[in-house]
């Protein structure tokens, strides 16, 4: 193993290769676990949906169709960005990876602040079940409201993850920017990656089930 | 391999003690700022030691209080209200803030490492973050308390728990909803330490099964702990903004609740054994002086125990308008869980059979463990049943059921593994006729607190009620006068063992001549890094004398 490995490797480890499998390994039992995080929402959607079938698509028309369909090609477009990434310092092409990273950063971004749109004309149309919500507007007012309550819910908790990803995706082009990553060293860019397209993958879950049941 | 040594048949100074190049753990840095800035995983096991205590005091009192309030059958102690307190903060930091971190947390934390012949646990600062978390959590539940305590229960039912509760309920959900991110990092970092940090030759068959049960334990930690996150989340949610996920007058089902925290809480019962029978299977093959019987079947069971545990926990709601279909098909399913169990206690049985047996104080923590857990998991059969179920559903003989598990079962082996890593966490030896004798108390007690609540559980008493009819009077008082004793065993071995940290003779590498890793290549305590270098593995797990010498007396 080259120098640049070994000097990043943590004193409980005996080979860089232990040190990558075990962060590896880390990574996927953490996924596992965010897996049943979300599956206690996606369960009780599932259930309230096959309870409420009609109530759910009328709450699902009222949402706004554009915006979510836009943001699922920016937040896919910013997994290919990922996905690149990881390739390019797969390849020893740092200055690649620089780029990659901020086009994913942005494209995440994107998401982020089209999300926080959405919240915000959601609002102005009366669609939060805790704040403003006005049953009497509604044929199923129950399902509606339980509908939005499962929407604010599930993409309120997949909006925090994104956080995370883009506060994560700092740390690694701060650290690309010092050339910590190399093409034996890359195992944060790999690790992270896989959270970024876990995210991603549950946008492609959140999409059909909030946007197009009404359709 | 020489004839089984003891502590007692070769005294500390015909072996002495080598002399290490680097200091032992625990004098590898002084002062608190060391201890709580520490990435060791033996330190980080002493921090959970002391905090788990704490909790367990915490509990015991509240426990202490129920049974002098049942003395009579009035409630004359307490109001109602102030006993539904004392049960949800008893149950609470028991299952959360005791049993659950106990074995994993505190003996998984500095064994494993050890037992697999590495020098830390794969993410050491995400194992001293998962401690802080635990505290962190701890701090919210402890806020509740003292803000006036939270009468729900341990289970949260909604919409109790969202809508009429006065209680402190959403700190009290914080506080569990961190201490699970707890519980998951710590499982998460067992199942990476014990794939990829085994030591040259370790391979699989050659854990020691201790450290299979713990792998089995971190599985559920891992993927059963998010659901209860996701629901206490839920939960919290609704009572926050009243929107009614779980409440039928707004279209919530609250069966939706109950699947989703039993989906966790069942899991999480086994996570309350499993380590456990790790402790038990060490214990029994190092003082019977034999292989343990079925390496394989025992890893095998700690697995089949897991997978099965995720999909029994309809058997709490046979009762709640489950549909009798699936009633039935819960109770085959949790019947199955019996066989492995099963296997195991039939397999330490046999390991005891023409073995050399010690009755050192561990071994009778063992030994009372098979006895108690197989009480407690035949009762668990009759509940099972669907037709007892509806008898004594939601009565003292479930109480007294999970008692004898927790308790006898969890809490005795729990014990047994501290008095037999004791020597290796601390370099001392402790009082053993002490220990013999507090362990003795303890069983006494144990049974005399728990086993009326069977009969009483029988004749319908219901849990959670402060006041019962008269003619129950004599089994109630039976139950708290064993609670008393059980008190006085647990306040023994805390008074010892503290004393024994400062006091104590000091213990020789290998005491109980036993066979893993941490025992043959490990001092007493260990260096910080456990090994002055990385043992290579060459034997099987439990390389003890019987049963191949063939002239055994």
């Amino acid at each position: 193993m080259p120098e640049t490995a070994a000097s990043a490797l943590a004193e409980q480890f005996a080979t860089p290769g232990q040190q990558e499998e075990a962060a590896t390994l880390g990574i996927w039992a953490f996924l596992s676990t965010e897996i049943l995080f979300f599956g206690g929402l996606f369960l009780s959607y599932g259930i309230y949906r096959v309870t409420y079938h009609n109530g759910f698509a009328e709450g699902s028309r009222h949402l706004y169709f554009w915006i979510g369909t836009i943001n699922t090609f920016v937040l896919l477009t910013s997994s290919l960005f990922m996905a690149l990434a990881v390739h390019a310092i797969q390849d020893g092409n740092a200055k690649r990876l620089r780029a990659f990273l901020l086009a994913t950063f942005v494209f995440g971004a994107t998401f982020l602040g089209l999300k926080l749109l959405e919240y915000y004309l959601d609002t102005g149309d009366h669609l939060v079940p805790w704040y403003n919500f006005q049953p009497n507007e509604y044929s199923h007012p129950y399902a509606v409201k339980m509908f939005l309550f499962l929407y604010f819910a599930m993409t309120g908790l997949h909006a925090v993850h994104m956080t995370v990803g883009l506060t994560a995706l700092t740390y690694l082009y701060i650290k690309a920017r010092k050339n910590t990553y190399t093409e034996s060293y890359h195992t944060p860019v790999k690790v992270i990656g896989l959270y970024w397209h876990f995210v991603d993958i549950v946008w492609v879950f959140l999409y059909p089930m909030l946007y197009l049941i009404g359709k | 391999m020489s004839a089984a040594t003891f502590i007692e048949e070769s005294p500390t100074g015909v072996e002495p003690p080598r002399h290490p190049k680097q200091p032992d753990y625990l004098h590898d840095g002084y002062g608190l700022k060391s201890w709580l800035t520490t990435h060791d995983h033996k330190r980080i096991g002493i921090l959970y030691l002391i905090a788990i205590t704490f909790f367990f005091l915490i509990g015991g009192i509240a426990a202490t209080l129920m049974r002098i309030e049942l003395v009579t059958p009035n409630t004359d102690l307490v109001t109602s209200e102030t006993y539904n307190k004392l049960f949800t903060l008893h149950g609470v930091t028991m299952v959360w803030f005791f049993l659950i971190p106990s074995i994993p947390s505190v003996l998984g934390n500095f064994l494993i490492p050890m037992m697999i012949g590495a020098k830390d646990v794969a993410f050491p600062r995400l194992n001293l973050l998962s401690w802080y978390i635990f505290i962190l959590g701890g701090c919210f539940t402890l806020y509740s308390l003292i803000a006036g305590g939270v009468d729900t229960g341990w289970t949260f039912y909604t919409p109790y728990s969202t809508v009429y509760s006065n209680g402190h309920v959403l700190a009290m959900a914080a506080g569990i909803f961190i201490t699970g991110f707890s519980s998951i990092f710590t499982g998460l970092n067992f199942i990476v330490t014990i794939h990829t940090m085994r030591a040259p030759g370790m391979h699989w068959f050659r854990l020691p099964l201790f450290v299979w049960s713990m792998y089995a334990t971190s599985l559920i930690l891992v993927l059963a702990t998010p659901v209860l996150a996701i629901t206490l989340a839920l939960m919290a949610v609704e009572r926050f903004t009243g929107v009614g996920v779980f409440n039928p007058s707004m279209g919530g089902d609250p069966l939706l609740f109950q699947h989703l925290f039993w989906f966790y809480s069942h899991p999480a019962v086994y996570i309350m054994i499993l380590p456990g029978m790790g402790v038990v299977s060490e214990l029994i093959a190092c003082f019977s002086r034999k292989r343990i019987f079925g390496y394989k079947f025992v890893a095998f069971a700690s697995l089949a125990i897991a997978i099965l545990g995720f999909i029994v926990w309809g058997h709490h709601l046979f009762v709640a308008s489950q549909s009798i279909y699936a009633g039935l098909v819960f109770s085959i399913l949790s019947f199955l869980v019996s066989v492995p169990s099963a296997i195991k206690v039939f397999n330490w049985t046999a390991t005891l059979y023409k073995g050399r047996i010690f009755f050192h104080t561990p071994m009778l923590y063992a030994l009372g463990f098979i006895g108690l857990f197989t009480i407690g998991g035949l009762s668990g059969l009759a509940l099972a049943t669907l037709a007892i179920d509806m008898h004594v559903h939601g009565t003292y003989f479930v109480i007294a059921h999970f008692h004898y598990i927790m308790v006898g079962g969890m809490l005795m082996a729990y014990l047994g593994g501290i008095h037999f890593w004791w020597p290796k966490i601390s370099g001392r030896m402790y009082n053993e006729k002490l220990a013999q004798f507090s362990a003795a108390v303890i069983f006494v007690g144990f049974n005399l607190t728990f086993f009326p609540q069977f009969i009483l559980g029988y004749l319908g008493m219901p849990r959670r009620y402060p006041a019962y009819p008269p003619e129950w009077q004599v089994f109630h008082v039976l139950s708290s006068a064993g609670a008393s004793v059980l008190a006085v065993g647990y306040a023994i071995p805390l008074c010892y063992l503290i004393w024994s940290f400062f006091f104590g003779r000091p213990a020789p590498q290998n005491p109980w001549n036993a066979s893993g890793l941490e025992w043959t290549h490990a001092l007493s305590p260990p260096i910080r890094t456990n090994f002055e270098e990385i043992p290579i593995v060459t034997k099987e797990a439990y390389d003890y004398p019987y049963p191949e010498t063939p002239n055994r007396a």
